[in-house]
């Protein structure tokens, strides 16, 4: 059983009279401990997959399977448990809470989550030790970097162990030397076993990634995967335009 | 299903929402302060007074009874004299033979004459004429010497009673018991010195100089149709219903006043006085409890209005929480409890204010409002109106969070 199996799925916007196919039959398997990059100029759907891969919207047709349950026709409640659980987002604008802490900030899924309350400390200062933020615990937002508030944000997202980390456009706030730094974070966390879907326009970033998924025009136009060396390194793409088989193109890493 | 931490980072949050927009959350609250403030301190005003003149009206006694001459209001004043109105001895008389429900009955009439003592005099002191049973209805004994007796009013004894600030004006020994004074020019004999009351009732001090003598004596000073009203005790507090009526019933016979006709005269037990106090009391709490709800709703409006405002400023955040798994309930929650949290601020400190005012007014000299104070139950009804008025105009903002598209609200500005 793939971690994402996503079938046929539609979206369809109505603005006043015009209708808007955003995604027009989309096929998406993800396995998992998968690094991907979605792509695609605006306009293409990637954004509107994305909320649906991260649950935060519901498909008009089609369906997608999260570890084998169907999250497709869910109820709000039920989705923000399951987003709870299994996704972790990271956003382009990090969305830290100004007045709390990077500890409080990285404890926040746990506010909402069933259990897990009583161990939050360890749990969140193991999340920021392995972003390697153990110094900035108690800083708030505004008196840490762009790449550190990212960091933060990468540390609240893996906090409940999530089955997806999500990340729209993650260093599109930031730097190139910080990219590199933010990157080497998730091919870390790639490495220890984390499934990474990441949003972006950035080939640049998409190369990090093991396989590239373009949309346009609301459906994939390719699903390919890159080579990587052991150090993450850029290889350069390899095999056509083609379906994609998971372990096939994976380096031990 | 709310873990503890929930409710913890949500109470946590409302607080440092109010600190961190101090002056905002404090204007926003005005109106529940200034409800809450007024209407407590009404309350104690209220309560205050009520407890004092109910005391005062025990201390006066529950049983007792007033009789007064009284000319009605809506008959032509010639045919009601005062002769046909005064009371009478004799009518004071018949009800003492002839009222079942009395337990003691007493005259007062008061006549001003020069005392002397010594060489001192003073003019125009008011001197009282009472019957025994006076020292009963009043519940004032003799410290020394003796009370009056039926023989000092039967053979009219030219004895009398002083107090002890008649004492001290008179100059008199502190036992003045078988003293003599001059009283209107006659010499009488200090039988008993009488306790002295420190009953301020309503302002009027009852415990200046008082001298007392029999009833028949005092008559023999006055001019023909000379004031006097009758005060009785009834035998019990539940007899005021049926007593009053039993005595209107013998002076109505006494006066000859035709079924129908109106009195001219006026029977009143203090139950009855209490009891309208009651009303009144209850009246006025009322009218504060509306001054309450008008300004909780004013209030409410603006907390409502500012709840807005927050979550149209906290959208993003409210798109994030949404994110990591907040449920559309535990957003209204939140927002509910930051309303609620904000009102209780407010009704706290509107009941400070309230205290405040309470205390300022026990201040007040010579306004009776000495036991003024804030009864629990309104401490109790303060609290439960601002948490209501939060969670009633909280509910349509916290709505609106709740039901926000976790996309858009990630992408508001």
């Amino acid at each position: 059983m793939s971690l994402i199996e996503v079938r046929q799925l539609e979206k369809v916007y109505r603005v006043g009279v015009e209708i808007i196919r955003a995604l027009n039959g989309v096929d998406l398997t993800i396995e998992r401990n998968d690094f991907i990059a979605i792509m695609g100029s605006s306009g293409s759907g990637k954004s509107t997959l994305m909320n649906m891969l991260g649950c935060l919207d519901r498909p008009t047709s089609g369906t997608y399977l999260l570890n084998g349950h169907d999250v497709s026709r869910m109820g709000a409640t039920e989705l923000a448990r399951v987003r709870n659980e299994e996704i972790g987002f990271v956003f382009q604008s990090f969305e830290l809470l100004p007045r709390q802490t990077a500890l409080e900030n990285v404890e926040l899924p746990l506010v909402y989550a069933k259990g897990g309350w009583r161990d939050r400390r360890p749990r969140a200062l193991a999340a920021l030790d392995r972003v390697g933020l153990s110094d900035r615990v108690h800083h708030r937002p505004n008196q840490l970097s762009g790449g550190q508030r990212q960091r933060v944000a990468i540390a609240r997202a893996i906090l409940n162990r999530p089955s997806i980390l999500l990340a729209d456009e993650p260093t599109g706030n930031l730097d190139s030397a910080t990219t590199v730094e933010i990157l080497a974070i998730f091919r870390q966390l790639h490495a220890e076993g984390q499934t990474i879907i990441i949003v972006t326009h950035e080939d640049e970033v998409a190369a990090h990634c093991d396989r590239v998924v373009r949309l346009r025009d609301g459906k994939v136009m390719s699903d390919l995967p890159i080579l990587q060396d052991s150090a993450g390194r850029h290889r350069g793409s390899a095999g056509a335009k083609g379906s994609h088989e998971p372990g096939e193109h994976k380096l031990p890493c | 299903m709310l873990n503890p931490l929930f409710w913890y980072q949500a109470i946590a949050l409302a607080f440092s929402q109010i600190w961190a927009n101090k002056s905002r959350a404090f204007l926003t609250a005005l109106g529940i302060i200034v409800g809450v403030a007024s209407t407590t301190a009404v309350i104690a005003a209220l309560t205050g007074l009520k407890s004092k003149v109910l005391t005062q009206f025990e201390s006066v006694g529950a049983s007792k009874v007033f009789i007064f001459p009284n000319r009605p209001d809506d008959k032509p004043r010639n045919l009601y004299p005062w002769e046909k109105v005064r009371l009478k001895t004799s009518e004071a008389r018949a009800l003492r033979d002839e009222c079942e429900s009395i337990r003691a009955i007493t005259p007062i009439t008061e006549v001003g004459l020069e005392v002397e003592s010594g060489d001192r005099k003073i003019e125009g002191l008011s001197v009282t004429g009472i019957w025994p049973d006076w020292h009963e209805i009043e519940n004032r004994n003799v410290t020394s010497g003796r009370p009056f007796t039926a023989i000092d009013e039967t053979n009219e004894r030219q004895v009398c009673l002083v107090n002890d600030d008649a004492v001290k004006e008179l100059r008199l020994p502190a036992d003045p018991v078988g003293q003599f004074i001059t009283l209107g020019g006659r010499r009488f004999l200090i039988v008993g010195l009488i306790e002295t009351v420190q009953a301020r009732f309503f302002g009027l001090n009852t415990s200046s100089a008082e001298i007392f003598i029999p009833f028949s004596v005092a008559e023999k000073f006055q001019p023909r149709d000379f004031f006097m009203r009758i005060t009785a005790l009834l035998k019990s507090p539940e007899l005021a219903e049926e007593g009053t009526a039993e005595m209107r019933w013998i002076l109505r016979k006494q006066r000859g006043i035709p079924d129908g006709e109106t009195e001219s005269f006026q029977v009143e037990a203090i139950d009855r006085f209490i009891q309208q106090f009651k009303t009144l009391a209850t009246g006025i709490t009322a009218i504060a409890g509306g001054i309450v709800g008008i300004s909780l709703l004013v209030g409410g409006i603006g907390i409502m209005n500012i709840m807005l405002v927050s979550v149209s400023e906290r959208t993003r955040e409210i798109g994030l929480r949404k994110a990591v798994g907040a449920t559309p309930n535990m957003i209204l929650l939140q927002f509910l409890l930051e309303a609620v949290t904000l009102c209780l601020v407010g009704g706290f400190i509107g009941l400070a204010c309230g205290r405040l005012l309470a205390f300022g007014m026990t201040q007040i000299p010579s306004a009776q409002l000495d036991e003024a104070d804030i009864p629990l139950w309104a401490v109790v009804l303060a609290f439960a109106f601002s948490a209501g008025t939060g969670l009633i105009f909280g509910m349509f903002p916290a709505i609106k969070a709740a039901r926000l598209d976790p996309i858009e609200a990630l992408r508001h500005e």
